[in-house]
């Protein structure tokens, strides 16, 4: 098997005085898609953070790519080929879906046939086209979250819980987008604590409790055992509905 | 022992710090005796106002990280409160206690509203905010000329006891003479030690540790359940009454009330400086600060002139140390100490102590 | 002036275009008041025209300020000496051409004024660059020290400006050109605030259509309301508040020239001065929103050209009043700028 794209050895991150996560071995292979599950204030998000250069690992080492981002800065990182969809979305609610899309596009503009391909799974942006991100809806949001991070290819995607309080229509159409990405091999790490909308999608899995990584392996083979599941799941289950 | 309940616990903790304290402490206590003349004892009752003063603005600042630019404004009604009763009712003390407890409530009502008002959002805002409110209260005073005097400010008489004329025995102590003035000079001594050892009680008070876990982080403390609006709120209002009262003992030492030596946004810097050059967060601090700034004050400009004198012929040197650039000088040291000595005198003190 | 626009409602599958119209209404409305308290019509005109041109040079000297906090959360308590260094480094240029600026020629009054002003922005500009590194740029996140710092930043410039041109105000004569009234109708109106009133409203749509139409604009409004967001799709958001910091400093130093000009005279406390009503302004605006902070700026000024006029006790104070009744109003300024 080659290298993988993403490796997070012994990685210990602290938020002031908290020590947050406290250990985390963590392996994203290419080309796959690598669903990151755990209760709520597992670290989850605090390990996406950790990728981006949000936060600083006190200790531990990040590999992208075949490439030490331990200490890089945000924009280096982003520049190297992350592209991160964060837990609130962060869009800019006061420029346009076409702003928003611009400056998600280093190379200037967006390519006219990858916005055609993004509209196809995502119509709506292409409607409100001109119109002010902040009078989206949370769904059209989350598209506009995910469709700034693909806008341009990048290696590594990392998304932030993107079904978390959308209806069940929309999650459909999010699904498609994952399957589209997919079918293109794009590595992604995708968090999320709906079990039934990454079962089908995942190729691996890792779930997380307490800061550390407390399972990893095969989406099949986690999906197909269900004392497992419970033993893993039942927590962040039973904290979900 | 006394001296424990004196200091509410808070000693020195470093040995050369209590020696500087004792030596301004002594200092002041024997003003009169020790250095004879005019010019000395305003300068002892110069340290021992403020003193007081940077002491109640460290309540604030060091304390609880709240900066304010409206002290000076707090210290102002004190010191137009009692001056403006004086100079209307006449020399009593039944206007002397008027005028403060009209400016006290002044003050009060001030602090509380402003409080209220701005310090639940970002201490960024409240530092504008006072800004704003202090210069048009300086404005105002400044303005409002048939009422205080504007420019020129109030001199005032002040009741009998505390005049110069005034002797309360004939005989001269130590070649000095008892009368209204070091009568007056005592009555701003013991105010002022007692309100710093009021202030130095609320400090080690648990409220005070309230304010200190507010100002290491207001988000915790909030989580642990205190009203942080309500508590700065407190130390806003406790600080601004212990301001006008170092106000009003400023004014019934000098007998006048004037914007110069209340209201500018010079004494604001002066008292900004004392607290970081001292320390900012102990108080302490505002002890060796004021004492150190006001003898430098009183007596470094002599030597600035000097300098400037002999450089008389390098223009540019000259200016940089002309007296009226005193200043600058005091710039350059505040935004060094604020880089380098972030805690101040005492902090160096202490650290090297333990 | 309660009316407050309809909340977007969040499940709406058509998102409604939600127009804050209120705080635009407010300016014509109180225009609109003051007539019949003011009582003469040319009287009104005269008054509103001055505060329209003081407000537009406020403006300038404010918008860089609130771009910076928003963009880093900076607030730079000594802005104010870019203002006066602005307005004294105008001097060197104005007094030497002393000629060129008595001259009965607009071009010739316009180049000498246009070299000043170049120069002036030029010299803040770097100025703000180096205060940036030296006095800023340590201090980043810790507001207490920010405060202190830049305050004590603010006193050592101005005392500099003291040791350079002395310690006396200096006299900065208008150019002939700008000099003297237009007649409109029985209104008289200072050539030189109309003057003003137009710089105001080029470097306006100028700084509007940065903002919306360049990507470093459009980068600039995303920083102001998500910089961590902004990193993320790889730009350096410290650079970005350079540009914004020397860009506030340069204008900061053309309002610095113009006010000084208005006024007539120069004292190096005159940036230390204005700062107050710098700061009202933002307030009222919405501490990172320049929309706000031009409408905050008319306000104010005209307010206080109202008020000077009709009660004058009252306009020494008219500044807070405006301020506390704003912010009841609106508790985070007239355009909130939304934050994470
Ligand atoms: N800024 C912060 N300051 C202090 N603690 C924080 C901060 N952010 C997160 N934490 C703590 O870190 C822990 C992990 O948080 P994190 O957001 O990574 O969890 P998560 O797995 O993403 O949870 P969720 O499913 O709720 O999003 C939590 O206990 C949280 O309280
Ligand atoms: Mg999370």
């Amino acid at each position: 098997m080659s290298e993988p794209m993403l490796a997070l050895t012994g990685v210990h991150t602290h938020i002031g005085q908290y020590h947050i996560l406290q250990g985390v071995d963590l392996t994203v292979p290419r080309g796959e898609l690598t669903v990151l599950l755990g209760r709520n204030g597992a670290g989850k998000t605090t390990t996406l953070r950790t990728i981006m250069g949000l936060w600083h690992a006190s200790r531990g080492a990040l590999l992208f790519d075949g490439r030490d981002i331990t200490q890089a800065a945000t924009p280096d990182i982003s520049c190297a080929g992350i592209a991160y969809v964060p837990e609130n979305m962060g869009i800019f609610s006061d420029l346009t879906v076409r702003e928003n899309l611009l400056l998600a596009a280093r190379a200037g503009e967006p390519d006219t046939a990858r916005l055609e391909w993004i509209f196809g799974f995502f119509p709506a942006l292409k409607k409100f086209w001109n119109q002010a991100a902040g009078t989206l809806s949370g769904g059209q949001k989350q598209m506009l979250a995910i469709a700034r991070a693909i806008v341009e290819p990048r290696k590594l995607l990392l998304v932030d819980e993107p079904t978390k309080g959308l209806a069940p229509a929309i999650i459909q159409s999010l699904i498609a987008a994952f399957r589209e990405l997919k079918a293109m091999e794009t590595t992604i790490l995708l968090v999320e604590q709906n079990f039934g909308f990454v079962k089908s999608l995942g190729d691996t899995v890792a779930v997380m409790d307490d800061g550390r990584i407390v399972h990893s392996g095969r989406m099949d083979e986690l999906a197909e055992d269900r004392d497992l599941q419970q033993k893993l799941l039942g927590l962040s289950l039973d904290t979900h509905q | 022992m006394i001296l424990q309940r004196l200091l509410s616990g808070d000693f020195p903790r470093s040995r050369f710090l209590t020696a500087l304290l004792l030596a301004v402490f002594t200092g002041l206590a024997l003003a009169p005796f020790l250095f004879p003349g005019a010019r000395a004892l305003n300068v002892a009752a110069t340290v021992c106002v403020f003193v007081v003063l940077v002491a109640s603005y460290d309540l604030l600042l060091g304390y609880t990280g709240i900066v304010s630019f409206a002290h000076t404004m707090f210290y102002g009604i004190g010191a137009y409160g009692v001056g403006l009763s004086l100079h209307s009712v006449g020399p009593t003390w039944g206007a002397v206690f008027m005028g403060l407890t009209i400016a006290l409530m002044l003050s009060l009502a001030l602090a509380l509203v402003i409080g209220l008002f701005s310090l639940r959002v970002k201490a960024i805002f409240y530092a504008m905010i006072t800004l704003a409110v202090a210069s048009a209260f300086a404005v105002l005073a400044s303005q409002l000329s048939d009422f205080t005097g504007g420019e020129d400010g109030r001199t005032f008489g002040v009741p009998e006891l505390l005049r110069p004329g005034f002797r309360l025995v004939e005989a001269e102590v130590f070649g000095t003479a008892i009368n209204g003035k070091l009568i007056t000079y005592y009555l701003v001594f013991c105010s002022a030690l007692a309100l710093f050892l009021l202030l130095l009680r609320v400090v080690n008070s648990p409220f005070g540790r309230v304010l200190q876990a507010i100002r290491e982080n207001d988000f915790r403390a909030e989580a642990l359940g205190y009203r942080t609006v309500v508590y700065r709120t407190l130390a806003n209002c406790l600080s601004a009454v212990v301001a006008t009262l170092a106000g009003a003992l400023m004014a019934l030492w000098l007998r006048y009330a004037g914007p110069q030596t209340t209201l500018s946004f010079t004494i604001m810097m002066d008292i900004l400086l004392i607290v970081v050059i001292g320390g900012m967060g102990t108080l302490y601090g505002a002890v060796v600060g004021a004492a150190l700034f006001i003898l430098a004050q009183n007596y470094l400009q002599a030597l600035m002139k000097q300098g400037s004198d002999a450089l008389a012929a390098v223009p540019l040197l000259a200016n940089l140390l002309h007296p009226d650039r005193w200043l600058l000088w005091l710039g350059v040291l505040f935004v060094l100490s604020v880089y380098f000595f972030p805690t101040g005198i005492v902090g160096k003190l202490r650290g090297k102590s333990k | 002036m309660t009316t407050t626009p309809p909340a977007a409602t969040a499940d709406a599958e058509l998102p409604r275009l939600r127009l804050d119209t209120p705080p635009l209404l407010v300016l014509p409305i109180l225009a609109l008041l003051a007539l019949p308290l003011i009582g003469s019509f040319p009287t009104w005109v005269t008054l509103t025209v001055a505060g329209l041109a003081m407000g537009m040079m406020i403006f300038i000297m404010a918008s860089g300020l609130t771009l910076v906090f928003g963009l880093m959360d900076v607030l730079n308590f000594g802005h104010g000496a870019f203002v006066s260094v602005g307005a004294f480094t105008a001097t060197l240029v104005l007094l030497p051409m002393q000629g060129w600026m008595q001259a009965d020629s607009v071009l010739m009054n316009l180049t000498a004024l246009g070299l000043a002003i170049a120069l002036a922005m030029l010299v803040t500009g770097a100025l703000g660059w180096a205060f940036e590194r030296i006095i800023v740029m340590p201090v980043y996140g810790q507001h207490l020290k920010q405060i202190l710092i830049t305050m004590g930043g603010m006193i050592v410039a101005e005392q500099m400006i003291h040791v350079v041109w002395g310690p006396d105000q200096i006299p900065l004569p208008l150019p002939t050109s700008f000099r003297g009234v237009i007649l409109v109708g029985d209104a008289a109106i200072e050539k030189y605030r109309l003057i003003a009133v137009a710089v105001g409203l080029v470097v306006f749509a100028a700084m509007f259509l940065v903002l919306n139409r360049t990507k470093v604009g459009l980068l600039i409004r995303a920083g102001v309301e998500n910089g961590e967001m902004v990193e993320a799709l790889g730009y350096r958001i410290r650079r970005l508040f350079v540009v914004v910091f020397v860009a506030g400093s340069a204008l900061a130093g053309l309002g610095g020239v113009l006010w000084g000009l208005y006024k007539e005279t120069l004292t190096a406390a005159m940036g230390a001065d204005i700062m107050v009503l710098v700061f009202i302004v933002i307030i009222i605006g919405g501490l990172g929103s320049v929309g706000g902070c031009f409408i905050g700026a008319l306000l104010v000024a005209l307010v206080a050209n109202y008020t000077g006029f009709l009660a004058p006790k009252i306009a020494l104070v008219s500044n807070i009043l405006l301020m506390v009744a704003i912010l009841l109003w609106r508790p985070q300024g007239l355009y909130p700028v939304a934050k994470r």
